[in-house]
């Protein structure tokens, strides 16, 4: 699976970074930034799943491969 | 076809009122008749249209429209021409250009001064009589401190900051004092952007200002970061210190494993969901909200504190539980206006519960629940918490 983020949408609240610190990180302007758009299956992958889900201005989706 | 009248009392200390409970189960998306506002109001009550609707900019937060249900007409003392109150692009502007102060890295950086002021204000608890007001004592002047610390309030305006911002959320105090003191404070913040423009810190203001924000602008964004975190934020903190208090057994399982804390902080947050009235906005045409038509003009309330309650995400919604690690909360609303201090609530809210543990083993209530006075209207929360220690 792949993280797609639009950096236009998100607001900053940083909720992913709070759920998948390991894949999501903040620019200085308070933007999503993805450090790792491919999590392996597993613990990191959930997480991303739960960041997807939280994810206050739905600015993130996971596609297929 | 109004029907009912709108009911927004909570019936017992902890839970949304029964009408917005059975609502969710017969009538999730309800035309109310609102009692002393003259109109009628739509009560959006399950968890998926709760967020639906937050995330939808046609319901409208632009509260200087005059048919707005927090319009000040309606909500005196209602925050105006602040991104809490407008639609974009302004707000995705405005919000834009601030939101970068309150990532989570630089919220986790303000933990040293937040664990400073919260041990300060513990150290006076334990020098005085050993019992007391928490939220006079604690509560209260912790966000506002800590508000005051991110606009650069110098150390010795800190006592005036604080007695004017405790003044402006007491409900008790009269109109002409919470008037007064509002005018204090924002007269205060002036002071504090215009010292800025001659002189820029290192704080919020003189960022915004470098980074474009006129001065009624800077001005305008202390204020909302004082009137959106500082009574919230305040009533978290005496709301989770009751509840530990009073269910001893939550209290000895953060005593047991402290690590568990970040999530006990966000099932608390759930819980009480405080900050309903956040959830108030205006239908700008007719939109449809699971299979209903809402037409345009229409008032909606997204009734946050009973969609976090909704059984079909929350399993035995009532109960308190620390495992649960849901995230996926509403407390701090949803979509693009989602609490933009929420990091720093969340901070605040661990190092009290973590330094009340860990420095006032003899904390208790000294007064049963059932005789606590709750804030009705408005965010949620308890005027006073009287405790010995
Ligand atoms: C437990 C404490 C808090 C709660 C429950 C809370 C709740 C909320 C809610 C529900 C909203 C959304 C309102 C809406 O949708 O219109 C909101 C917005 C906001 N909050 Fe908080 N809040 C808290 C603490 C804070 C703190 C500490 C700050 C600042 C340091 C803050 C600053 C803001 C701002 C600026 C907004 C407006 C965001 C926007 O419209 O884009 N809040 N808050
Ligand atoms: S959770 Fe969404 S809105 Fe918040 S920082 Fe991450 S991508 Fe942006």
């Amino acid at each position: 699976m792949k993280i797609i983020a639009s950096r236009t949408v998100c607001i900053g609240a940083g909720q992913c970074v709070f759920s998948a610190p390991e894949s999501f990180d903040q620019d200085d302007d308070g933007k999503v930034v993805v450090l790792d758009d491919s999590p392996e299956p597993g613990a990191a992958l959930a997480a991303v799943r739960e960041a997807v889900e939280v994810c206050p201005s739905r600015a993130l989706s996971l596609v297929a491969d | 076809m109004l029907k009912t009248d709108f009911d927004d009392a909570r019936t017992e200390p902890y839970g949304p009122p029964e009408q917005h409970r059975e609502l969710q189960s017969t009538n999730p998306v309800a035309l109310l008749d609102w009692a002393g506002r003259g109109r009628g109001v739509w009560a959006i009550t399950k968890y998926d249209d709760v967020r639906a609707v937050l995330s939808d900019f046609r319901f409208s937060s632009d509260r200087s429209k005059p048919d707005h249900p927090a319009h000040a007409a309606y909500s005196p003392g209602t925050i105006q021409g602040q991104i809490i109150a407008m639609d974009p692009p302004r707000h995705s502007l405005i919000r834009g250009r601030v939101m970068g102060e309150f990532t989570v890295k630089k919220v986790a950086a303000l933990r040293p001064r937040i664990e400073q002021i919260v041990d300060e204000a513990i150290d006076a608890m334990l020098a005085g009589p050993h019992e007391g007001d928490l939220v006079e004592a604690l509560a209260l002047p912790l966000p506002s401190m800590v508000i005051g610390e991110l606009l650069g309030v110098p150390y010795e305006d800190h006592h005036f900051f604080q007695t004017n911002s405790a003044i402006y959320t007491d409900q008790r105090a009269t109109p002409e004092e919470r008037t007064a003191a509002t005018a204090a404070i924002r007269e205060y913040i002036a002071t504090l952007v215009d010292a800025r423009l001659d002189t820029p810190g290192v704080d919020i203001l003189s960022r915004q200002l470098a980074a474009g924000a006129t001065r009624d602008e800077a001005i305008g964004l202390g204020f909302l970061l004082l009137i959106a975190g500082h009574e919230t934020t305040s009533n978290m903190i005496s709301l989770a210190v009751m509840t530990l208090l009073d269910q001893p057994e939550l209290l000895q399982q953060l005593r047991d494993d402290p690590a568990i804390l970040p999530k006990a902080v966000e099932e608390l947050l759930r819980y009480f969901t405080i900050a309903e009235v956040g959830g108030l906005r205006l239908a700008t045409e007719d939109l449809d909200v699971h299979g209903v038509t809402i037409p345009a003009g229409s008032t909606v309330w997204a009734l946050t504190n009973t969609a976090n309650r909704d059984p079909e995400v929350f399993p035995e919604p009532d109960r308190i539980d620390f495992s649960r690690g849901a995230r996926n909360h509403v407390a701090f609303g949803f979509g693009p206006h989602q609490c933009l201090g929420q990091n720093v609530a969340r901070l605040e809210l661990e190092v009290v519960l973590q330094r009340i543990i860990d420095r006032l083993p003899n904390l208790r209530l000294t007064v049963p629940v059932s005789q606590l006075r709750f804030k009705e209207h408005g965010n949620f929360g308890l005027y006073e918490l009287p405790l010995a220690w």
